[in-house]
């Protein structure tokens, strides 16, 4: 059996990770390389944003302190977040931003696949959903990391870089707190261990195919389930929670 | 007289043949019960009206997002499910129900929101794929088995050609992808199979 409060936990951790990338995909709203991919960004961001809400809401209903999805967004500080540190990093330049969401994407499609046979029927329903709009971003990342990786020495040098300063957070997707991993004995979360090989079957080609080099695994930062955060996240914050910070209660 | 086996609910977990045969879900098979009550028959014709805010040449029951009415002791029950997860239309049906049944003096009405089974383009109506193809955006193919599969190429809504090229897989919203023809030259929407 688990107890309410590792479930709430665990949402609460899928909930912050759509928000907070979908907050930073939604920052290349109006800055993207062309109109066609600005269009396509927003998308991603809103199915993100959209996925945040269903865990958000459904974390709400568990919570004993009794808070709302808006509660639950906007009214928690940095060290009550959960969200992976990947998750959280600066969209940096345009193949920086498309390594962290092809590498995150083909971790979703993984997770998500295995989040709908959950034993929770609400994690169940929301990944059933998700999993859906997560092909369709796997397939866009996918095609860029081919197009700037086998495409100009620049694009190629860029992307490479990205590559390299990003892989260490990668590792923290395949960990698990000992909570977590009650939930997955409870057939309710996906064991993220044995997602790994899934994972690579879904970089590796990729990479080699874009003559990309695949970066050693040789360092790995943690934290973010323990809201121990990078610096950029209180900024992301702060963008994020402004009005209802400013505004308690305010609705549109 | 030809008999057929009953199946055992207990067994089909454990029984490979019953895994090939598709099976109806049960809240499906209770949403075509709610759509074909005779009493329930002069509300859904009221829903009709309750268009699709970006798309309003579709009826939310045709879209598939309107999927049952309940009377209740307590009241109308509409139980309705959401496209894309972000979609922001959701809201503007949910209320457009409301205020459609509140005019015809239905009350009291709960709107409920069901995410499982996930809604699909399958369940877009014939009608509302034609509808969909006048108005100028090609209706979505049927979903694959290869769930990872691109869309196929659909034909161009203005001049039928099937010689179209992707430009983008997201689109004017997350419901569409943007094509452009190659024979006549319009570029067009197409709904994206989900």
């Amino acid at each position: 059996m688990h107890d309410t409060q590792a479930l709430f936990d665990y949402t609460l951790g899928l909930a912050d990770d759509s928000l907070v990338l979908g907050q930073r995909i939604s920052e290349w709203c109006s800055h993207a390389p062309f109109l066609e991919e600005d269009v396509a960004l927003a998308n991603v961001a809103l199915d993100y944003i959209g996925r945040a809400r269903m865990f958000f809401g459904y974390a709400a209903e568990l919570d004993g302190a009794g808070r709302d999805e808006d509660a639950l967004a906007y009214l928690r500080d940095c060290r009550q977040y959960r969200n992976l540190l990947i998750l959280e990093l600066p969209r940096g330049d345009f193949a920086f931003s498309t390594a962290r969401q092809f590498l995150v994407d083909a971790f979703q499609l993984p997770f998500l696949e295995a989040l709908c046979a959950s034993r929770d029927p609400q994690l169940a329903a929301i990944a059933g959903k998700a999993v859906k709009e997560s092909r369709y971003h796997y397939r866009r990342s996918r095609d860029w990391i081919l197009r700037l990786g086998d495409g100009t020495a620049e694009s190629h040098r860029r992307l490479q870089s990205a590559l390299e300063e990003i892989w260490g957070y990668t590792h923290e997707m395949f960990r698990a707190g000992a909570a977590e991993q009650g939930l997955v004995e409870a057939g309710i979360a996906p064991d993220r261990i044995a997602l790994r090989s899934r994972w690579d079957a879904l970089v590796t080609p990729v990479l080699e195919e874009a003559t990309l080099t695949r970066p050693p695994d040789t360092w790995s930062v943690d934290g973010g389930r323990d809201g121990i955060h990078t610096e950029h996240l209180g900024h992301l914050l702060a963008e994020l929670q402004f009005l209802q910070r400013s505004y308690p209660g305010l609705q549109w | 007289m030809v008999s057929f086996p009953i199946p055992n609910p207990e067994k089909m977990g454990s029984d490979p043949i019953y895994s090939r045969i598709p099976l109806v879900e049960a809240e499906l098979a209770a949403d075509r019960a709610s759509q074909s009550d005779p009493a329930l028959a002069w509300l859904w014709s009221l829903l009709e009206q309750v268009r699709d805010p970006e798309i309003p040449v579709l009826s939310v029951r045709e879209l598939g997002v309107l999927r049952a009415l309940e009377s209740t002791a307590s009241g109308l029950r509409v139980m309705i499910t959401p496209t894309w997860s972000g979609c922001p239309a959701m809201h503007t049906i949910e209320q457009d129900i409301r205020a459609v049944l509140e005019a015809a003096g239905v009350a009291p009405v709960t709107v409920s929101m069901r995410l499982a089974p996930a809604w699909t383009t399958d369940w877009i109506t014939p009608g509302a794929r034609e509808s969909l193809r006048r108005y100028g955006v090609a209706p979505p193919a049927m979903t694959s088995p290869d769930a990872g599969a691109a869309d196929p190429a659909p034909a161009c809504p203005q001049c039928g050609s099937t010689a179209t090229r992707c430009i983008s897989e997201f689109g004017s919203t997350a419901c569409k992808s943007l094509w452009q023809c190659r024979d006549c030259s319009e570029p067009f929407d197409a709904f994206k199979r989900l």
